[in-house]
């Protein structure tokens, strides 16, 4: 089995509300110096040992699908996996 | 005219736009599941606002790869009328048929009330019964309004007359107060606000009557541009 670890984040250009709105939320829990806050999509997929162009599919399923090229970018670590 | 309209799982603004259709304009209406495979027959095609697949992922995601898409896009390409409201606007952008994004709301919160839009192209299939700069009231109900491209895109759009209406007031962070655009060819409109709410005065506007109407005097007379 072949385990494939992706992160999908918004790109810099793109203003993070979300990760605005966490950020607000640690400083009100009493830790004032975290100055920034970018929240992202973490996934696994498995896929079988036998798989071919294996970064070539992963590429067509985080551009088709897993991210937004308007506005996320995304990276991902390949491990196998017993 | 017939048109099809579009169910997803978590559509919910499906019967608002065959009532719009079906007593706004006197026309005839199917709601067509995302499962199936051929548009035949219609002449045009209308996506809902909702929620489809809960919104998973991020909105209408999910929903550009049910079955029904690519009969979506064929039609599109034949330059059939598409439009998408609300959650069919962010379907249109994930599919590609329009450029850009809608995302998060500036001030991260659903907002659901009557605005004003600013009607900025009248010479469209979908708003020759407006007036030029005509100011109409249209309820939104979203979270993920936001609606962002990068600046070449942005300015293609505002070259080409693509922005159809803008918000009266930026009332999510849009670029450039945008609330609904065409694409390059003019006949797939994806707008976030909710012309389907507003067919009778008695729901407070009858403002989104006239973009149905436009339609139906597009199809029978053709467009004066």
């Amino acid at each position: 089995m072949i385990l494939v670890k992706i992160y999908v984040t918004l790109k810099d250009s793109v203003v993070d509300v979300q990760g605005e709105a966490i950020k607000d939320a640690t400083h009100t829990m009493g830790y004032p110096n975290v100055s920034e806050v970018r929240m992202g999509k973490y996934f696994e997929l498995k896929f079988d040992d036998n798989a071919e162009h294996l970064e070539q599919d992963v590429d067509e399923i985080c551009d088709g699908l897993l991210a937004n090229p308007n506005i996320e970018s995304y990276r991902y670590e390949i491990a196998e996996e017993a | 005219m017939k048109f099809a309209v579009i169910v997803f799982p978590g559509s919910n603004c499906d019967m608002d736009l065959y009532y719009a259709v079906s007593k706004g304009i006197g026309q005839e209406a199917d709601l067509v599941s995302y499962k199936e495979e051929s548009l035949d027959g219609y002449d045009g095609i209308l996506i809902p606002g909702g929620f489809s697949y809960g919104d998973y992922l991020r909105s209408g995601a999910i929903a550009s790869h049910a079955p029904i898409i690519k009969e979506v896009i064929r039609l599109a390409n034949e330059g059939k009328p598409v439009l998408g409201i609300c959650n069919g606007f962010q379907i249109l952008t994930e599919i590609g048929l329009l450029p850009g994004t809608l995302t998060n709301n500036r001030q991260n919160c659903f907002i659901c009330k009557q605005v004003e839009l600013v009607v900025e192209n009248n010479k469209t299939i979908f708003t020759n019964k407006y007036n030029l700069n005509e100011k109409i009231i249209i309820p939104i109900a979203h979270g993920e309004g936001r609606y962002y491209c990068d600046e070449a895109t942005l300015r293609e759009l505002n070259e080409n007359n693509q922005v159809i209406f803008r918000y009266g007031q930026n009332i999510n962070g849009s670029v450039e107060e945008i609330a609904g655009i065409t694409n390059k060819q003019g006949n797939v409109l994806g707008m976030m606000p909710h012309p389907e709410r507003a067919i009778e005065s008695i729901l407070g506007s009858d403002d989104g009557l006239k973009l149905f109407k436009s339609m139906l005097e597009t199809q029978k007379n053709g467009v004066h541009i």
